[in-house]
């Protein structure tokens, strides 16, 4: 069955019919072209697929799309303002936390959750924030740096 | 596309009712992170649901005038661990939570779905166990309060009945007050696994002598399971390593782990005795004893 749902997209109100069955990653690449939210898994392992919704980091591909009625949904798409990267993102560049790039922009959704609660962190929290995310490259070391660098 | 047959979103509680009431082979979805995955699988294709995320009253924690603690089932297991009213009185509580899946998993999924669902290796049915938490079921025309012990029937089996659905967690004040606890989750990776022992610990001591212990397991039998014989033993002893293992060792008398990929059944039992034992001493540690 369609339903007419009205989600913010990263700071865009958008209101539009979705299917019943559609995850909301589904719509998010489909129908907005966000393709920083990757398919990996598809059981809610990789992290690949994270998005903001109000705030929370959560895997959009375990998440159906009306749920997202009503909701904030926030991608990496979102994160750069006129132009800049934002202070995650540079610290991701700075530190050479980026390899291949198919896990970083689910890893910089639960960064920038762990940055917008404004206090600090042990190495401990941040490893373990950073948990729900799979990267087969870089081993960890440098992305951990990287969001630790971020949340300074 | 999900390969869902039907779905309906209830906005209250009695809407809820009224969906499964009228569609009995209807399943609610709170979080999905078992659902949907088992549909994507193929186990549930074509699966009537019913939504009931937007049940804002589902989603609180209350504590009453006598002391009882009230946990909606939608509290997602963030939401537990992050919990002013859980820190107070039952941190265990929240800090077994913390173990489940990986933090975008505690982020949507919920203490109810991980009861309903009926496994044994849930992270929060082993403590809920210890805390004696009854459940309050609901359908159309009735309601029922049951203790915990009672609503898991087998591996995956629940004494959910057609049109019925849990509305309420309840821990009477006498099942947490004064007492210390830990949950250990004892599993191949640090995030994003599944327990292969499961090992819940309640713990009140006075002058280092046990008042009440509580000792409960998942994955060491097909259901959570109490450990009535190791908690009647410590009742009333003074702890030391000897005792601490000999608590552990009564704990083999009622469990019944077997063999599966994750570990076989003789590693299990070894876990079992280690495990509590570690934990008394531990709690020990830590005084046993916890202002609440």
């Amino acid at each position: 069955m369609l339903r007419k749902i009205t989600m913010t997209i990263n700071g865009e109100k958008r209101t539009l019919e979705v299917d019943d069955r559609e995850s909301l990653l589904e719509v998010l690449r489909e129908r907005f072209s966000l393709f920083s939210v990757k398919q990996g898994c598809s059981v809610g392992e990789c992290g690949a697929c994270a998005v903001l919704i109000d705030g929370l980091s959560i895997n959009s591909c375990i998440y159906l799309a009306v749920w997202a009625d009503g909701r904030e949904i926030r991608t990496v798409e979102g994160f750069e303002q006129d132009g800049k990267l934002s202070v995650m993102q540079q610290a991701f560049v700075d530190e050479g936390a980026v390899q291949c790039g198919f896990c970083i922009p689910g890893f910089l959704i639960s960064a920038t959750e762990l940055m917008e609660k404004k206090r600090s962190f042990s190495r401990e929290e941040v490893r373990r924030a950073l948990s729900g995310h799979l990267c087969r490259c870089t081993g960890y070391q440098k992305i951990v740096e990287a969001t630790e660098k971020g949340l300074k | 596309m999900y390969d869902i047959g039907k779905y309906q979103e209830a906005t209250t509680v009695e809407e809820a009712l009224r969906y499964l009431h009228d569609d009995p082979g209807s399943r609610i979805i709170a979080g999905g992170t078992d659902i949907l995955i088992n549909v994507r699988e193929g186990k549930d294709m074509g699966v009537h649901l019913v939504g009931i995320q937007r049940i804002n009253p589902l989603r609180k924690i209350i504590v009453n005038r006598e002391g009882t603690l009230s946990i909606g089932p939608l509290v997602t297991f963030t939401e537990l661990e992050e919990n002013e009213l859980i820190n107070k009185y039952v941190s265990y509580l929240g800090q077994a939570g913390g173990t489940m899946g990986g933090p975008q998993l505690r982020n949507i999924a919920t203490i109810g779905g991980n009861i309903c669902n009926g496994a044994t290796s849930a992270d929060s049915a082993s403590m809920l166990f210890c805390l004696n938490a009854r459940l309050h079921l609901r359908t159309k025309e009735s309601e029922r309060t049951i203790p915990i012990q009672d609503f898991y029937l087998g591996p995956g089996k629940v004494d959910l009945k057609s049109g019925e659905m849990l509305t309420e967690i309840l821990i009477d004040r006498i099942d947490y007050q004064g007492f210390a606890g830990k949950y250990t989750k004892f599993s191949q990776r640090k995030a994003l696994d599944i327990a292969t022992i499961g090992c819940s610990l309640m713990l009140k001591i006075r002058k280092n002598i046990i008042e009440d212990l509580r000792l409960a397991y998942g994955v060491a039998a097909p259901t959570p399971v109490r450990c009535c014989n190791a908690e009647q033993y410590a009742v009333g002893k003074m702890v030391t390593l000897e005792v601490a293992k000999t608590i552990g060792m009564k704990a083999l008398e009622d469990v019944s782990p077997r063999d599966s990929w994750r570990g076989s059944k003789a590693y299990r039992e070894q876990l079992i005795q280690e495990l509590a034992q570690r934990a008394v001493m531990e709690l020990l540690d830590q005084g046993g004893k916890k202002d609440a």
